[in-house]
């Protein structure tokens, strides 16, 4: 099975309440932040090399997985190519392209130019972008297609020698269930990261992952040396001849407003609920 | 001038609260543009959807019917063809809105705005308010593309009332789309409460890791819950950690809620947490740490151990 891997460049999530906006409020500024491989990339890289290894002789790859990502081609975006890399990705794929000259329009058709060249048979990636967080180009990609979209992939079993999928759905109103005959495109939940929620008919099924907390697998000191050796292929958005007309545009940033007040400490449970009660008279 | 298409959610042959949340949106589009807004129930038990949703004001609703469980692929081709009479699609940015909408765009050439917060229509051009960064930017977007498809968030717009009158009904036509061959519902399993929907409670009670179990959150936190009427709510580690269904997580992932009163216990704030909360009038934390970053977006702050503070809250709230 040949899966890709879309992943970002974003503006380290954990910090975000850190950026800034420009003084004219045309740009978002991340200065001082460090540039994070987008954590739903993340996540959708880990069931992709679930899908493709076998994890009980040591996850021996018995797939391909190939990432790609667009973004400026420096240091940074090279430097989370690498981290996918060294979990265990085969090769990668740097298209450059600035961010900000981008929306979800664009990132799919972008996609679909790699997918085209590339013919894989799935593409997994992160539902939204932590910067963005439009949730959009994952479904116009399969759109543009012709390919079947699963949003919120929460567990992927394969079947039939993996011609067809059975994924559940995470949905806010409980789970759906739908085979899938690919090719297609996934996106992933939080609950991907379950320690048995993939199951690839190579690795055995009552493998149990370790638990992960935060994100998908940490790379080991072999991952990293080797893949320091894999190839990253670079090309430009002219190579893959994709229109660049945004259909989106921003005119205007902003930071939330504060919340109003301050933090008042109670001293006990009495407090809390005179002030609730009688104070906010929300109670 | 701006002509609306709403896509109704329906969940078991119902018309969900948040198709109500995607009319309020499209009547500040129609409204402040001069246009008017319709309405396309589609699914299974659409018709009968379709009666439900004749008081809101639309000039029509329409009706497809399509038998069995919801996939992306089923209802894009319908939709997008319906749509092509329209400016501006609009739809809830629920998980079902969010499935939809960007497959029916594609097929429109159309830009998506997603998760909107607001809706400006001076001098009659159309663009929108959407938060970025799980919460902390807020962009003004226009869309450029000739249609425009755009989901809402639920807790920014309200529900619209029914305004009286009986708009007319009109079955539409099913379109197919070979992608949807690839696709077959299994089923679904539905979750059902007895207590407020999380996106449309009045009080939410969310318990964090802290909890360290299921039956914690039984013990502990059920009760206070059902004391105040209220809507349970999580965090992601505490989802994840299988205390309560994922249904529940509140945050970036999972529901985003803005509830008058909002009862953070034992959650330490994670950025991600903050950005499906952080719109609440009154926030409460309950935590042993008065470090922990809730304390960023917290009005009242109760430092204590859960597990002696809660129990103790129920018991004042059911005396008051």
């Amino acid at each position: 099975m040949k899966i890709l891997v879309p992943i970002k460049r974003v503006a380290d999530p954990d910090n975000a309440s850190k950026l800034k906006v420009s003084a004219d409020g045309k740009s978002v500024t991340s200065e001082g932040l460090e540039w994070k491989m987008n954590p739903f990339d993340d996540w959708s890289l880990e069931a992709a090399l679930r899908l493709t290894e076998n994890a009980a002789e040591k996850n021996a790859r018995v797939g391909e997985v190939v990432l790609i990502s667009i973004g400026p081609n420096d240091e940074h975006t090279q430097r989370i190519i690498r981290e996918g890399l060294a979990k265990g990705a085969e090769r990668g794929i740097l298209v450059d392209g600035q961010d900000v000259g981008l929306d979800s329009d664009i990132v799919a058709s972008v996609l679909k130019a790699v997918v085209d060249k590339e013919s894989p048979d799935l593409v997994v990636m992160g539902k939204q972008a932590a910067d963005g967080d439009s949730n959009v180009a994952g479904t116009k990609l399969a759109e543009k297609l012709g390919w079947p979209i699963i949003n919120y992939a929460m567990k992927i079993k394969t079947n039939d020698d993996g011609k067809t999928l059975e994924v559940q759905r995470e949905l806010d109103t409980g789970v759906a269930t739908v085979k899938v005959t690919g090719p297609a495109v996934l996106t992933t939940s939080d609950r991907i990261l379950q320690p048995g929620s993939v199951k690839n008919g190579v690795t055995p099924d009552d493998h149990q992952y370790a638990k992960l907390e935060v994100g998908g697998r940490y790379a080991s000191l072999k991952g990293i040396m080797q893949a320091k050796k894999k190839p990253i292929d670079q090309m430009s958005l002219g190579d893959l001849g994709v229109d660049t007309t945004k259909a989106l545009s921003y005119t205007k940033f902003e930071l939330p407003p504060a919340r109003s007040g301050e933090t008042t400490f109670v001293e006990d449970v009495a407090e809390l609920v005179d002030k609730l009660h009688n104070t906010a008279k929300v109670i | 001038m701006a002509n609306v298409l709403v896509v109704a959610e329906l969940l078991e042959g119902k018309a969900r609260k948040t198709t109500q949340s995607a009319i309020t949106a499209a009547k500040q589009i129609a409204e402040g543009t001069g246009g008017s807004f319709d309405v396309l129930s589609i699914g299974d038990g659409a018709g009968a959807a379709a009666e439900e949703l004749t008081g809101y004001g639309a000039g029509k609703v329409l009706k497809a019917e399509i038998p069995g469980g919801y996939t992306c692929e089923k209802y894009a081709a319908t939709v997008a063809a319906a749509g092509k009479g329209y400016d501006v699609l609009v739809a809830c940015a629920s998980a079902f809105g969010k499935d939809l909408l960007p497959r029916v765009a594609a097929k429109l050439g159309a830009g998506v705005a997603s998760d909107i917060s607001a809706v400006h229509t001076e001098g009659g051009s159309l663009s929108y308010t959407r938060p970025m960064y799980a919460g902390n930017v807020f962009g003004t977007v226009a869309i450029k593309t000739d249609k425009q498809v755009v989901t809402v968030r639920q807790s920014e717009f309200g529900a619209a009332q029914e305004s009286g009158g009986s708009s007319p009904v009109e079955e539409i036509a099913i379109q197919t789309d070979p992608a949807a061959d690839k696709v077959e519902f299994l089923g679904v399993e539905v979750v059902k409460s007895e207590r407020p929907d999380l996106s449309e409670a009045d009080i939410v009670v969310a318990g964090g890791r802290a909890l360290k179990s299921a039956e914690n959150f039984t013990s502990i936190i059920e009760p206070l819950v059902d004391a105040l009427g209220a809507a349970m709510g999580a965090s992601r580690a505490a989802c994840d950690a299988g205390y309560v269904a994922p249904e529940l997580q509140v945050g970036q992932t999972g529901k985003v809620v803005a509830p008058k009163l909002y009862v953070a216990i034992g959650i330490s704030g994670a950025i991600q947490h903050l950005a499906g909360m952080k719109g609440s009038k009154t926030i409460v934390a309950i935590n042993k740490d008065k470090e922990a970053p809730i304390a960023q977006v917290a009005d009242y702050f109760l430092v204590a151990d859960l597990f002696e503070a809660v129990p103790a809250l129920t018991e004042a709230v059911k005396k008051l």
